[in-house]
């Protein structure tokens, strides 16, 4: 193999790539990124049995190969190197990489060994990688993040027609979104639960390309993955097992208040009085007509108390809640103005956004957030 | 350190086998040994007579069997000790505000705080007063001990028992710790005293001698360093009025070890929802579960799982340690089984799930009549009349069940006012015995003893261990 590419789209590839490189390889092959060079592209990929990643890059090819080299060394090299055109090429078990008046020689890892990547499941249609990032970025924070329940890392991928809803939970809060996207089959159903943390590291690292295409296996080959693809970048996932718990009974109807409040001052509010709240302890919102009271800390230490214009329509209500599950909500709507609707102090309110003070709220994100119980 | 013995220790003579004794007259100036009663109890204390024998707490029942056959072996009834302990440390309330309860029967009062006291006279005064005081209120003894530190009010009311009261005046305490053995030293115990013994130190006098350097070296650097100050009669620690509670747990051992399964998951659950209710009836929730099993051949495990938010929801709880359970063997069978709670806070994270599911079961599921220590028991009868324990019976009035089996039960009827009562037996299912709430020990005292329980208290073979960070006042930590 001989090529040669440039600098920083190397740069770029490989570090890409690079990341879903295992920390501690179940096998040593599992270290190495595969460079494959043919047709007048480059392509590097990884793989550590659960997360696969290919990227193809245009490179000038004069003889095409492959060959398999250590994936940290070569991340490590390439953001080192000069903004110079980058030569590599392979001789026998050793790689070499020239750049301007740079030269490394590295160990290539036995390409034979390396396991086949998985098939990427047929395509299933297509969604802008703006809208797709953003709703993941919104509903993966709400994932669960200790192993004690595995489904409760994952983010539920919905597919109902054109429709996709994406949900997560821990337990203590429930975001659900939903979009539109283009499908091939306009009367595909599927659902697929993918682990929120890599979910969330392909969104955000497909958002450069216009479309992105989800690729969800039906049944039979390529069954338990999914993959995306978009700038010539394609990742595949295993699924998790399992499923999250039916939601739709626990997003209640009926509301006995309403609150609409402009965010950023109710965030910046929150973040204040949450200053005392240590090791996150709640934050008490006492609403009352025209105001809402924020309240963080107790007797024994310190406290903070806030004043934020409210609207609410209702009966008055007291609750409390972790300021950081309440901040993770508010910035999630992404929208001016934030509004709650609860039932009672100990039952889940649901927070979603608004574009306006007077407009109707987006129903297309929904943040269910359980409150704090505050004994005596 | 205080320049006056202000500090005082009170520790109740014998107090439950003394309450047993004080509503039992057939039972006074007789060896009485309260405990479990189950093949695998320990006593919990034993009357002063008992101790002739050679019967001490903390003694595997069999052994106490063995050694003092004759005398009358009792199931707790912690609702009366409880409430018993509630008119004492009102009492103690009522001298100072500094009030450090260490178990239901053993307190350190600060009278300086209290201003009940300020020199050697007042303090003796004050401590004759209580003693006297606790006599008429409770008709029980208790010893009192009086010092210038926590350490010396203790030891002082070691060397007061019975119904002493010893006070050690400021300034003579190195003399009198010196001929003492090192085991008088809290903190010194089996092992830390053979250790001390072969290095030649056996008694306090004989630390003081041998320098903190050499402790050091023996000891390590925490327990040398202390030692060595206690040694010297220094100890610096106030009293603490209310000392938080850091956990909450309970925990059985079980007559014989469950081999079973899933037994052994239905055992954890009711510990978990025991474990609940002790959480909620005192205000508190916590953030990590704990699950402990100790194994056939003894081997203990603990495994905890931390939750994102404090919780008091059974569910949670019950959810939790069954994880914990699946990671652990018990193919040998189990002995013991507990679960706690630690990581406490007054506040609780709601859970969504638990919510939706608890809108089923709101309350911890109540705790059924049989409890795991008696569930081997031969016939359910003996269940229903733990010995020791009060019953009414229609015509003949209050009693206490002397001994069950064989479908009879066999009932002395006397009440803490009357002579020594008689003796009768009924059939178990005789259906004009029914169970009774304890009586009052003194008569004309205002509330406390009388309060209504709610019937013979159910009891594992050992003591639970009901709260890991003392006090049992309703303190929280924040974590």
């Amino acid at each position: 193999m001989k090529i040669r590419v440039e600098r920083d789209v190397l740069a770029e590839a490989v570090a890409w790539a690079a990341r879903s490189l295992p920390a501690r390889p179940p096998a040593p092959v599992l270290a190495g990124l595969l460079l494959k060079a043919e047709e007048g592209q480059l392509s590097l990929s990884s793989f550590d049995y659960e997360v696969s990643a290919r990227v193809s890059v245009e490179a000038e090819i004069e003889e095409e190969g492959t060959v398999l080299v250590s994936g940290r060394l070569l991340a490590d090299i390439s953001r080192a190197l000069p903004n110079r055109p980058v030569e590599i090429s392979t001789d026998g078990v050793r790689a070499t990489v020239v750049c301007g008046s740079s030269r490394f020689t590295l160990h290539t890892l036995p390409v034979e060994e390396y396991p086949a990547l998985p098939q990427m499941p047929e395509a299933t249609g297509t969604v802008p990688g703006e809208v797709f990032a953003s709703a993941v970025q919104q509903v993966a924070i709400a994932a669960g993040r200790d192993d004690t329940l595995p489904v409760l890392t994952g983010v539920r991928i919905e597919i109902e027609g054109d429709s996709v809803t994406l949900a997560s939970t821990d337990r203590y809060r429930f975001a659900v979104r939903e979009f539109l996207w283009k499908p091939e089959n306009p009367d595909i159903s599927a659902v697929a639960l993918v682990p929120a943390k890599t979910l969330q590291d392909t969104a955000k690292a497909l958002t450069s390309g216009d479309q992105v295409i989800l690729a969800l296996s039906g049944s039979g080959a390529g069954e338990g993955l999914i993959g995306f693809e978009g700038a010539g970048r394609r990742t595949t996932t295993r699924l998790l097992e399992g499923d999250l718990p039916k939601y739709k009974t626990l997003f209640p109807t009926e509301f006995n208040s309403v609150a609409v409040i402009e965010t950023a001052p109710f965030v910046e509010a929150v973040k204040r009085v949450a200053l005392v709240a240590e090791r996150n302890t709640p934050v008490r919102l006492s609403f009352e007509q025209g105001v809402l009271i924020l309240e963080a800390g107790s007797s024994d230490d310190a406290q903070a108390v806030e004043r934020v214009d409210a609207q609410l329509e209702g009966d008055d209500i007291s609750i409390a809640f972790n300021p950081t599950f309440l901040l993770d909500g508010l910035s999630a709507i992404d929208s001016p103005v934030a509004q709650l609707s609860f039932t009672t102090s100990t039952k889940p309110a649901l927070l979603s956004g608004r574009p306006a003070v007077d407009a109707e709220a987006d129903e297309a994100y929904k943040y269910l957030i359980m409150p704090v119980r505050l004994s005596g | 350190m205080r320049t006056a013995p202000t500090i005082l220790h009170l520790d109740m003579d014998a107090f439950f086998a003394s309450v047993e004794q004080a509503s039992k007259p057939s039972l006074r100036g007789k060896a009485v040994v309260v405990g479990g009663l189950g093949p695998r109890g320990v006593v919990a204390t034993c009357s002063y007579e008992a101790r002739v024998f050679g019967v001490h707490s903390a003694m595997p029942m069999g052994q106490a069997r063995r050694l003092a056959p004759h005398a009358a072996y009792l199931v707790p009834r912690f609702e009366l000790y409880r409430s018993i302990s509630e008119q004492v440390m009102r009492l103690l309330r009522e001298l100072s505000p500094l009030v450090e309860p260490l178990s239901l029967d053993e307190a350190f009062v600060d009278l300086d705080a209290g201003g009940a006291a300020r020199d050697a006279e007042t303090a003796r005064l004050a401590g004759t007063k209580l003693r006297t005081d606790i006599r008429t209120v409770t008709g029980l003894t208790g010893s009192v001990g009086l010092a210038a530190s926590k350490m010396l009010a203790k030891i002082a009311s070691e060397a007061a028992k019975p119904d002493g009261l010893v006070l050690i005046p400021p300034g003579t305490e190195r003399a009198m710790l010196e001929p003492m053995t090192v085991r008088t030293l809290p903190g010194v115990g089996p092992a830390t005293g053979d250790h001390l013994r072969r290095a030649g130190i056996t008694t306090v006098g004989e630390i003081a001698e041998a320098g903190e350097d050499e402790l050091v070296r023996l000891l390590g650097k925490a327990h040398g360093h202390a030692l060595y100050a206690m040694a010297l009669a220094r100890d610096e620690r106030p009293v603490v009025a209310e000392r938080e509670t850091k956990s909450v747990s309970v925990e059985d051992t079980y007559d014989v070890d469950i081999h079973d399964r899933v037994r052994v998951g239905v055992e954890v659950g009711r510990l978990a929802d025991r474990c609940v209710r002790r959480l909620r009836a005192s205000g508190l929730s916590g953030r990590t579960i704990v699950l402990k099993v100790r194994r056939y051949d003894f081997s203990t495990l603990t495994r905890s799982e931390t939750l994102r938010g404090p919780t008091d929801d059974p569910a949670v709880v019950r959810e939790a340690a069954a994880r914990l359970l699946d990671s652990v063997d018990t193919t040998g069978g189990v002995r013991l089984l507990g679960v706690g709670v630690s990581g406490l806070a007054d506040y609780t994270q709601e859970d969504l799930f638990a919510q939706a599911a608890g809108d089923r079961a709101e309350e911890p599921a109540e705790e059924p009549g049989t409890e795991p220590a008696e569930a081997h028991s031969p016939s359910p009868a003996e269940r229903r009349w733990p010995s020791g324990h009060d019953v009414r019976h229609t015509e003949l009035g209050h009693g206490w069940v002397q001994g069950s089996g064989l479908g009879r039960v066999t009932v002395r009827f006397e009440t803490p006012y009357s002579g020594v009562g008689r003796v009768r037996t009924f059939l178990v299912d005789d259906p004009e015995l029914t169970p009774a709430d304890p009586l009052p020990l003194v008569a004309d005292t205002e509330g406390g003893a009388g309060q209504p329980s709610s019937g013979p208290l159910p009891l594992p073979a050992s003591l639970p261990k009901s709260w890991s960070g003392g006090g049992g006042a309703a303190a929280t930590s924040r974590p």
